[in-house]
């Protein structure tokens, strides 16, 4: 019936794990613990992994951007380019095209849920809403397990630019995500407070929260007193320029594109180098009941195209692409089907995302849809596989469980399996 | 078989309390903690009296419970609170548990001016509980804050928030073009809770509006504010998903586009529900001479409606299957009622007849009762609150039905309502966890047994409020600049997701970002200012000790007095301080107010 889950008390294998270096080492459990000994840390550091992931709410078409159909009646009117990867994509992703060979994508996802709110829910845990258990997203887990790999790391470790994300679920509040806008302004950061005075605070507050915890009133309170740990932390950290995202030239602006979500991405890209393990950039306006066509021919897909491919094309030229996992993806999908409206509806049944990075190989297309875009013909992929596979490029382990109080294992990801195409 | 013996429980701790319980009501649950060993022989007692009382237990139930008062003159509480009580005695015997104690009574007081008014109480309103020395000072007082005419403003405004948060979310009204009136919405909602409008008249209102959505406006119709951002945009799918699921507790949205994967709503269901919606549109009316056409109201109209026929005796509308075939669907209610098919508004108000059908359904008063259990205890008997259908498991099914039923019965008076929970049980038991209660933890994912009270933050409105009372603060302006000056500040909290349905979520939610404002936002700023004429100023300069005034930040901000060891911290404060009582004052109540002692509702 009702099932109990208590917070998890760790994963189980991460202190182990933290102590391996590279996707590779994971895979073999015989390896031997002499090894891990001889890690330093600087590999530590070069290893250290991190997660983009480019949301695109309102469920972008995909249809018309990564796995065109053209000449057919859902086809729609744009045409397929080729790319510097093993894919056609849409004509109007010219820059992205010359990325290609980074990114791959994934055309045989098949999902069930079309309902906005359970699509992200989904697509961001692994697990369909569940009324009973709150289930943490994809940035709170990530950065759960990678926080090892980061002990000096003062900025919140799960970053959300632009949008909600999802939250942290049984992890806790400590692990929610940090929501800033596009511009990096962060909203009363200005601590005028000489040094002496906060202490002061700091002393009293903690006082009373303590006394009040005691009390057992519930675990609630045990998190607020993380996060304003984590909020002192913050006020105080030389770190947190990295959000100062204003202060980088204006052909940098520029290239991303002079928009939120393109300043999103030069501010993901400042985050990821600063060592924050996950970050999230939101681009919404895709839920295109109406005028499709005209929507993400003169807005959203310039927009995209702009932001992305410098996103990618800046992480691979400094040498952190191999350790940042990029993930594009919305809540679902859109209908093959052109309605009356010259819009598409919502569509979960077949379609596609794009990952890369992190040791995922790019330039593939994996997977297919049939003629006209309705069903998926190869294998179908659902979101845990997904998320499986983005933990396995960062060196996640999948056997990561979380335990809960009544002993309940709850392996990482719903226990979804390797997209196996995506690691040749 | 199952059935017939928790009715035997549910009969025997009839018995057991209706004529064993201590006379004073609020010690009820200290009874039982005490009581183990003579509820053994009391067990046998009647174990026998039970075979004697079963014929007559349910049919001969007294209608209110009697309650002798130190005073001895006797107090009444309607016999809802009683239902609730025993149902929840049954419950926590099921599974082993026992309730938390009778919580404190500060902190009792505390909670219920939250849950009911919407703020902390001020100083003077705790100590005038505190010096009340009545049996039933509980009962009292939750009397006072729902019948008293200090209180109706109050008590209007918090309702009309929490009300208008539901209906048209946390950031409608608030963009530029948008349909919606936030300030008409309120004002309707204000008007509603301050002259406790029956609840079924209240829907009946939202459902069925038509007029103005601007205050001061010729027609104005504050109520026609819930409907006009939902109707215009594809087809009104807006409206019908937010009708059902607010006041029926039905979730159709999915089957907009297809058969439920998990309950027996089907399409058609969905589109028959919509063409109710149909003869309605939200009329733009612009601002007199603006160039951008900038809308400066709605009106919301019910108009003719012809279908995809173009037939108006007949007006159908259309709908696609997932297979791309094209079924028609006429107006029928989810319980299967047709209406008329006629598209005339002179023959059928669809819209009217809509409300007609809602005021016989039983999921009305389900609904209503779930969502104000939900506000006061923290869970609803289903979760989510507004998810009543088939496949989503009910906690404690009888009691809910009884409820909704007597709900219905007291002509769906809310404040009846109010004072059936506040005075039950599971919302006088401590938020304490004790080690016979500590697996009752739904936010783990068990269902709620409501054995201790359930911590949770304040709302950011609350917050709002609660600052207000504890500064004496001065709000500048008019009522209403008042409230604008509030709806200013709470859209700090909000994200949209940017999606057609306007979905959106807060990020006053314990997170990071409401650390920041309240470690150094304006509003806290305000609160712990230092200026001459400001609360904090007053209080510094007063004649009385340091000791004094410490405590006295205490009370109002938490509603007790402090422990020594923070008197000890303020004092070593003071010393740093250099005796500087204001700047130490300051701190402790900067201290006080991010607390999460102050920042819960415990």
């Amino acid at each position: 019936m009702w099932s109990r889950f208590a917070p998890p008390s760790g994963m189980n294998r991460r202190h182990f794990m933290s102590h391996m270096a590279g996707a590779g080492a994971l895979l073999g459990s015989s390896m031997s613990l002499g090894h891990s000994l001889r890690v330093h840390a600087d590999t530590l550091k070069k290893n250290r992994k991190s997660c983009v992931m480019l949301w695109m709410g309102g469920g972008p078409s995909s249809m018309d951007i990564w796995d065109l159909k053209p000449g057919t009646d859902n086809g729609g009117p744009f045409k397929a380019i080729s790319t510097s990867g093993d894919m056609q994509i849409c004509e109007h992703m010219p820059l992205m095209a010359k990325q290609m060979h980074h990114m791959s994508i994934v055309r045989s996802m098949s999902t069930r849920e079309a309902d906005h709110n359970r699509g992200r829910y989904y697509m961001h845990t692994g697990y369909v809403p569940d009324a009973n258990v709150d289930y943490p997203s994809y940035g709170a887990v990530m950065s759960h397990e990678l926080m090892a790999q980061r002990s000096g790391l003062e900025i919140p470790p799960f970053v959300s630019v632009g949008g909600a994300s999802e939250g942290p679920g049984f992890l806790g509040m400590a692990w929610a995500p940090f929501n800033v806008s596009s511009t990096g302004r962060i909203r009363n950061m200005e601590a005028k407070l000489e040094g002496e005075r906060l202490a002061q605070r700091r002393f009293a507050l903690e006082t009373i929260e303590n006394s009040f915890i005691a009390q057992k009133r519930g675990t609630v309170l045990e998190d607020h007193r993380k996060v304003l740990g984590k909020t002192f932390d913050l006020l105080t950290s030389a770190q947190m320029e990295a959000f100062n995202v204003e202060k980088e030239p204006d052909a940098e602006k520029e290239k991303y594109g002079k928009n939120g979500f393109g300043q999103g991405c030069l501010l993901a890209r400042r985050l990821v180098e600063a060592g924050v393990p996950f970050v999230e950039v939101d681009l919404g306006g895709w839920d295109n009941h109406q005028r499709i066509f005209q929507t993400l021919e003169n807005d959203r897909l310039p927009t995209l195209d702009k932001a992305m491919s410098a996103l990618v094309g800046d992480l691979s030229q400094r040498g952190l692409l191999e350790d940042t996992a990029i993930v594009w993806m919305g809540e679902f999908a859109r209908t093959p089907r052109i309605n009356a409206e010259g819009g598409r509806d919502h569509w979960a049944r077949a379609w596609s995302v794009v990952v890369g990075g992190a040791g995922i190989q790019g330039g593939k297309a994996v997977g297919a849809t049939n003629e006209d875009g309705t069903q998926v013909v190869t294998e179908p992929y659902s979101s845990e596989d997904l998320m499986a596979s983005v933990c396995h490029g960062l060196g996640i382990s999948l056997e990561t469980t979380f335990t809960s109080r009544n002993g309940r294992p709850m392996k990482i990801a719903n226990s979804g399996k390797i997209i196996k195409d995506l690691f040749g | 078989m199952a059935g017939i013996s928790q009715k035997l429980i549910i009969i025997f701790f009839a018995e057991v309390s209706r004529n064993v319980w201590p006379r004073n009501v609020w010690r009820r649950a200290d009874f039982w903690r005490r009581a183990d060993v003579s509820r053994a022989v009391l067990g046998v007692a009647y174990g026998l009296l039970l075979v004697f009382s079963v014929g007559f237990a349910y049919g001969d139930e007294p209608t209110v419970k009697s309650v002798v008062r130190k005073d001895a003159k006797r107090v009444t509480l309607p016999k809802q609170v009683e239902k609730i009580d025993l149902s929840m005695s049954a419950n926590w015997s099921e599974f082993g548990i026992k309730p938390s104690p009778v919580e404190d009574d500060l902190k009792w007081c505390r909670r219920v001016f939250l849950d009911v008014v919407g703020r902390i109480p001020s100083f003077e309103e705790f100590s005038e509980f505190a010096k009340d020395k009545a049996a039933d000072k509980r009962f009292s007082l939750v009397n006072r804050l729902i019948n008293e005419d200090r209180y109706t403003e109050e008590y209007a405004n918090n309702w009309s928030s929490v009300w208008t948060n539901v209906l048209i979310g946390r950031n409608g009204g608030m963009e530029n073009r948008s349909l919606t009136n936030r300030e008409g919405m309120q004002k309707y909602l204000r008007d509603c809770f301050a002259r406790n409008k029956p609840y079924n008249d209240m829907v009946l209102e939202l459902v069925t509006a038509s007029g103005a959505t601007k205050p001061g406006v010729e027609g104005f119709n504050g109520a026609t504010n819930f409907l006009a951002m939902k109707v215009n945009e594809e087809d009104g799918t807006q409206a019908t998903a937010a009708v059902s699921r607010i006041f029926l507790g039905l979730q159709v949205q999915c089957t907009q586009c297809h058969n439920h994967p998990f309950n027996q709503w089907k399409q058609q269901k969905f589109w028959e529900f919509n063409a109710f919606f149909r003869q309605t549109r939200a009329l733009r009316k612009f601002v007199p001479g603006s160039v951008n056409r900038d809308v400066d109201h709605v009106e919301l109209i019910n108009e003719d409606f012809s279908g995809k026929g173009s037939n108006t005796e007949k007006a159908e509308i259309y709908y696609s299957l997932r297979n791309g075939l094209t079924k028609v669907a006429y107006p029928v209610f989810l319980d299967g009622t047709e209406i008329g098919k006629s598209g005339y508004v002179s023959q059928v108000n669809r819209r009217d007849e809509l409300g007609k059908l809602m005021m016989e359904s039983p999921f009305l008063d389900k609904a209503i009762v779930n969502r104000m259990w939900a506000h006061f205890l923290g869970y609803g008997f289903t979760k989510p609150i507004d998810d009543l259908g088939p496949h989503n498991p009910t906690t404690q099914p009888q009691l809910f039905d009884e409820l909704a039923k007597d709900f219905r019965n007291t002509s769906y008076d809310l404040k009846q309502l109010i004072v059936w929970i506040t005075m039950s049980q599971p919302y006088q038991v401590s938020s304490r966890i004790t080690k016979d209660n500590s697996s009752d933890e739904p936010s783990l994912g068990d269902t709620p047994k409501f054995s201790h009270f359930y911590t949770r933050q304040m709302g950011a409105e609350q917050l709002y409020q609660s600052l207000s009372v504890a500064t004496q603060a001065n709000r500048k302006g008019s009522l209403e600049e008042q409230h604008r000056q509030r709806e200013e500040w709470m859209k700090q909290f909000v994200i949209a997701f940017g999606t057609d349905e306007g979905d959106e979520t807060t990020t006053f939610n314990g997170s990071i970002p409401q650390s920041l404002m309240l470690f150094n936002g304006d509003l806290i700023k305000e609160a712990i200012s230092l200026e001459t004429g400001s609360w904090l100023h007053g209080l510094a300069q007063a004649k009385s000790s340091p000791t004094d005034k410490i405590q006295h930040l205490f009370i109002a901000g938490l509603g007790r007095r402090p422990k020594p060891e923070e008197v000890s911290v303020a004092q070593q404060i003071l010393v740093k301080r250099k005796n500087e009582v204001g700047g130490m004052l300051q701190d402790m109540w900067w201290a006080i107010l991010n607390s999460n002692e102050f920042i819960f509702n415990h």
